[in-house]
C-alpha cells in the first residue's frame, strides 16, 4: 500500500457517523459486487440501485463524520485511506455475498433494522443526522419491501429455494446482535437525544422478521449467542480483501479524482 | 422609477428561470423545477447561490444537474455561481408539478401516483399505463433504469412501461 493511513480523532459523535456510515459503504459495495452477474436483469438493477442509495447515504455521513471533527479529512479520505481495523461496520454488511439467498438474507436482516433506525432518527436533535435519516428512512422502506418479497418467493418457493434460503438465516443469524449493542459513548448520545438507542427497536425488528419468514415458510433461529467485533474493528477475514478492492485507486494513484 | 427591492426580484427571477431550465439528464422531458429539485435562489453580495435536494442519497444525475445550473447561470450572466445541496427537508414526489406530470406521461413514463405517504410493508398500487390508459398493469421490478424509476407492464396493450416511483 503506497499511502499511509489518515488518523481520525474518535469523538463519540465521530465514531457514531463513522459505523453508521461504514455500515452503509460496505454493504453498498457487496452489493455493487452483484453488477453483472445477478441472476436476472431486474435484480441486477435492484442491487446496484440499492447499493446506490447506500453508497449516497454513506457519503453524507461521512461527510458529517469529517465537519464534526473539524480536522483535513473528508469523506474520501475516509473511505479510501483508512485501514481494516479502523473500520467500524457491522460484521453481518461485510459477510461475502455467497448464493442469490444469502445476500437477500443479509439485505433483509439489514434494512428491516435501517427502516425503523433512521425513521426513529429523524427525532435527533442534531440537524444534519435528523435530516440524513429523513432521506435514508425512506430509501430503506423500499429496500425492505424488496428483499421481504424476495424471502417469501424464496422461502415459499421450490425446495432448493427454501433449503438455501434457511441455511443462510441460520448462517447469518449470529451477526445480527450487534446491532442493537451500545457502547458507553454511544450510551451518552442517547441520553442526549442526539441518537436512537437501537436496543429499543429490537422487538419491532423481531415482529417485522416473525411476519414475514413465517409467511415464507422459514423459521428463525433460537440461538441467543451473538458474535461481535465489527464496531471496535475486530473484523472477519472478509472485510480486508473488501478494502483492497474498494481502495486499490486511492492507494495506487494517491489523490485520484474523476 | 425602480426601486432596488424590484431590482433585486428582478434579478432573483432571472437567476431562477435560467436554473429552471436545467434539465435531469435521465429524463429530459423534465426540468429541475418540474421535478422539485430547485428549493431555492439567493444572492450573497454578487454572487449567486441555488439550493437543490437531491432525489435519492446516490442518484448519478445530481453531480451532472449541479454542474448544468453552473453554466447556465453563467451564460445569463451570473458569476461564479453557486449550487448547495440541501437535505431537509426530504425530497418528495409530492413535489413534482401538475405539468411535470403531464410531460412524464406524454414521455411514456407513468407519473408517481398522487401521495407518498404510505407505510405499509406490501402496498397495493394501481398504476395507470401511460400509453394506452388501461389499469390492468403490474409490476416487473420495484427497481428499473434509475433510482427513480420502477419497472412495470401493461396487459391490455402489452407494453412493458417505466413508473417514476412514488417517494
Amino acid at each position: 500500500m503506497a499511502v499511509a493511513n489518515i488518523q481520525v480523532s474518535e469523538t463519540p459523535l465521530v465514531l457514531y457517523a463513522l459505523r453508521r456510515a461504514d455500515d452503509a459503504l460496505i454493504l453498498g459495495h457487496r452489493l455493487s459486487e452483484w453488477c453483472g452477474h445477478a441472476p436476472m436483469l431486474e435484480e441486477d438493477m435492484a442491487l446496484s440501485n440499492i447499493a446506490l442509495d447506500l453508497i449516497g447515504q454513506a457519503r453524507e455521513l461521512y461527510s458529517f463524520a469529517a465537519t464534526v471533527e473539524g480536522r483535513d479529512n473528508d469523506e474520501d479520505k475516509l473511505a479510501y485511506l483508512r485501514d481494516v481495523r479502523q473500520y467500524r461496520n457491522l460484521l453481518l454488511v461485510e459477510q461475502p455475498n455467497g448464493d442469490f439467498a444469502q445476500t437477500l438474507v443479509r439485505q433483509f436482516f439489514y434494512s428491516a433494522f435501517a427502516d425503523l433506525y433512521w425513521r426513529a432518527m429523524m427525532n435527533s436533535r442534531d440537524a444534519t443526522l435528523a435530516a440524513i435519516a429523513a432521506k435514508s428512512e425512506k430509501e430503506s422502506a423500499y429496500h425492505l419491501r424488496h428483499a421481504s418479497e424476495w424471502i417469501i418467493r424464496l422461502g415459499d418457493g421450490t425446495g432448493e429455494s427454501h433449503a438455501r434460503a434457511q441455511t443462510a438465516i441460520d448462517h447469518l443469524w449470529a451477526f445480527t446482535g450487534e446491532m442493537f449493542a451500545v457502547d458507553d459513548g454511544e450510551r451518552a448520545l442517547i441520553h442526549a437525544g442526539i441518537v436512537v438507542d437501537p436496543g429499543s427497536l429490537r422487538g419491532r425488528w423481531l415482529t417485522t422478521l416473525s411476519d414475514v419468514t413465517r409467511e415464507a415458510t422459514l423459521t428463525l433461529p433460537q440461538n441467543e449467542w451473538m458474535q461481535q467485533g465489527g464496531r471496535s474493528g475486530r473484523h472477519s477475514e472478509h472485510l480486508g480483501h473488501l478494502l483492497s478492492e474498494l481502495q486499490s485507486m486511492q492507494r495506487t494513484f494517491p489523490g485520484l479524482t474523476w | 422609477m425602480v426601486t432596488v427591492l424590484e431590482r433585486d426580484n428582478a434579478l432573483r427571477q432571472r437567476a431562477w428561470d435560467a436554473a429552471a431550465n436545467v434539465v435531469d439528464p435521465e429524463i429530459p422531458v423534465l426540468s429541475i423545477a418540474d421535478l422539485g429539485v430547485l428549493r431555492d435562489v439567493v444572492f450573497d453580495g454578487d454572487h449567486v447561490e441555488v439550493a437543490i435536494t437531491p432525489t435519492y442519497s446516490g442518484c448519478p444525475a445530481m453531480n451532472m444537474i449541479a454542474l448544468e445550473i453552473e453554466i447556465a447561470l453563467e451564460r445569463a450572466g451570473f458569476h461564479q455561481p453557486k449550487v448547495r445541496t440541501v437535505l431537509s427537508p426530504a425530497w418528495t414526489t409530492d413535489w413534482m408539478s401538475e405539468e411535470g406530470r403531464r410531460k412524464l406521461r406524454a414521455y411514456g413514463i407513468a407519473p408517481p401516483q398522487a401521495s407518498s405517504s404510505r407505510r405499509a410493508l406490501f402496498g397495493e398500487q394501481a398504476v395507470v399505463c401511460p400509453q394506452c390508459g388501461s389499469d390492468k398493469t403490474e409490476l416487473l421490478s420495484e427497481f428499473g433504469s434509475t433510482s427513480c424509476k420502477a419497472l412495470w407492464r401493461c396487459k391490455a396493450c402489452r407494453e412493458p412501461f417505466d413508473y417514476f416511483k412514488c417517494h
